[in-house]
């Protein structure tokens, strides 16, 4: 990621990205909502309190910076992901579950 | 008394709107996407804020009167709001300024209307002091980074404190009609919220390194309906859809 900006006649503020996560409801886990610009920690929090939480979206917000997130590469997805796509007895769901257990 | 509570509920409510309405003037114009939606997003509040304060005036007054007839349909001398609130946008230090001077002082009114003798004053005071506590984080945080950034934005941020400190006494002014509410009990003495507001901005100040102007010459007027030339101008947009389509409806 750079910090120069794209178009040096508009100069768009220097501010890095950062990634946002949102807690919806105690006890769910945080979701990744989107991202958002902003100079630091704090004001990245500020912002993701005014663009993603205006529809009483969640409770708690966690912001990370995006350079902080280590992706997988897209070009290896294939060798990555298409070797489970066989393997169907990775899912528990060759048991047969006794009645007196209920619901699982 | 009846008159003037209604009186202080309007110049309450003006506050809140024209400072609403000017940072509406935003939308769409920010400096970046996330403050285009955190400007419009306090307008908001603010608007809201002046909604109830007028439907409250218009009911303790009884001569029909709606949130409606006193945002849009009173002429300039009419609006009691103080003059800091009309100032224009100028640039986004002068709009972040002007709202945190203006928040440094609603907030601890709003904290002080919990012991508020008038039950409807009291349930406007209990939404608006969270609203208002955020109003003074996010532009406070702003301030420090404008007033402490580069030296573009300290210059520019300090000339919004020469600009606009002078109009920040006419907050505590108390006219008779507020003076009779004071005394009644149902909103705060200003002169008390004085430590209050001082505390606010001098620390925000502090890590700005913004100083404040060492001679202030007071501006007001606003109170009485006497208004800047800016003002004009603030009020025939505001104004427009209501005059050219009276009663217009969706």
């Amino acid at each position: 990621m750079s910090n120069k900006p794209s178009n040096p006649s508009r100069s768009p503020p220097i501010s890095p990205l950062w990634e946002v996560f949102i807690q919806p409801r105690n006890g769910l886990h945080h979701k990744h909502v989107g991202s958002l610009h902003a100079a630091d920690a704090t004001m990245a929090l500020q912002a993701a309190r005014d663009v993603y939480t205006r529809r009483e979206e969640g409770n708690s917000i966690w912001v990370v910076p995006s350079n902080a997130i280590t992706a997988s590469d897209p070009q290896t997805t294939d060798e990555d992901f298409e070797p489970a796509a066989s393997k169907v007895y990775r899912h528990p769901s060759f048991y047969d579950i006794p009645d007196d257990v209920g619901h699982m | 008394m009846s008159n003037a509570f209604v009186n202080t509920l309007i110049q309450l409510g003006d506050d809140h709107l024209i400072l609403g309405h000017r940072l509406s003037e935003w939308c769409g114009h920010a400096p970046m996407l996330e403050e285009d939606l955190a400007m419009p997003n306090m307008a908001l509040d603010l608007i809201g804020q002046a909604r109830v304060l007028y439907s409250l005036a218009g009911v303790v007054e009884n001569k029909g009167r709606s949130e409606d007839d006193f945002a849009y349909l009173r002429t300039d001398r009419e609006y009691k709001n103080c003059l800091l609130v009309e100032r224009p946008n100028t640039d986004f230090a002068h709009t972040m300024l002007r709202h945190f001077y203006f928040a440094a002082f609603m907030q601890p009114f709003w904290l002080a209307c919990a012991h508020s003798s008038n039950t409807d004053v009291l349930a406007i005071a209990s939404k608006a002091e969270k609203e208002v506590a955020y109003h003074i984080r996010h532009c406070g945080e702003w301030l420090i980074r404008l007033g402490d950034g580069t030296t573009e934005s300290a210059s520019r941020t300090q000339d919004a404190v020469e600009a606009l400190h002078h109009y920040t006494e006419e907050l505590f002014e108390q006219d008779p009609d507020r003076q009779s509410c004071v005394e009644g009990a149902v909103v705060p003495d200003s002169e008390q919220l004085r430590e209050a507001w001082n505390a606010t901005v001098d620390s925000v100040f502090d890590k700005a390194k913004l100083n404040k102007p060492e001679k202030i010459f007071k501006q007001n007027g606003g109170r009485k309906g006497l208004h800047t030339e800016d003002f004009g101008l603030l009020l025939s947009q505001l104004q427009y859809m209501q005059r050219a389509y009276p009663g217009a409806s969706w």
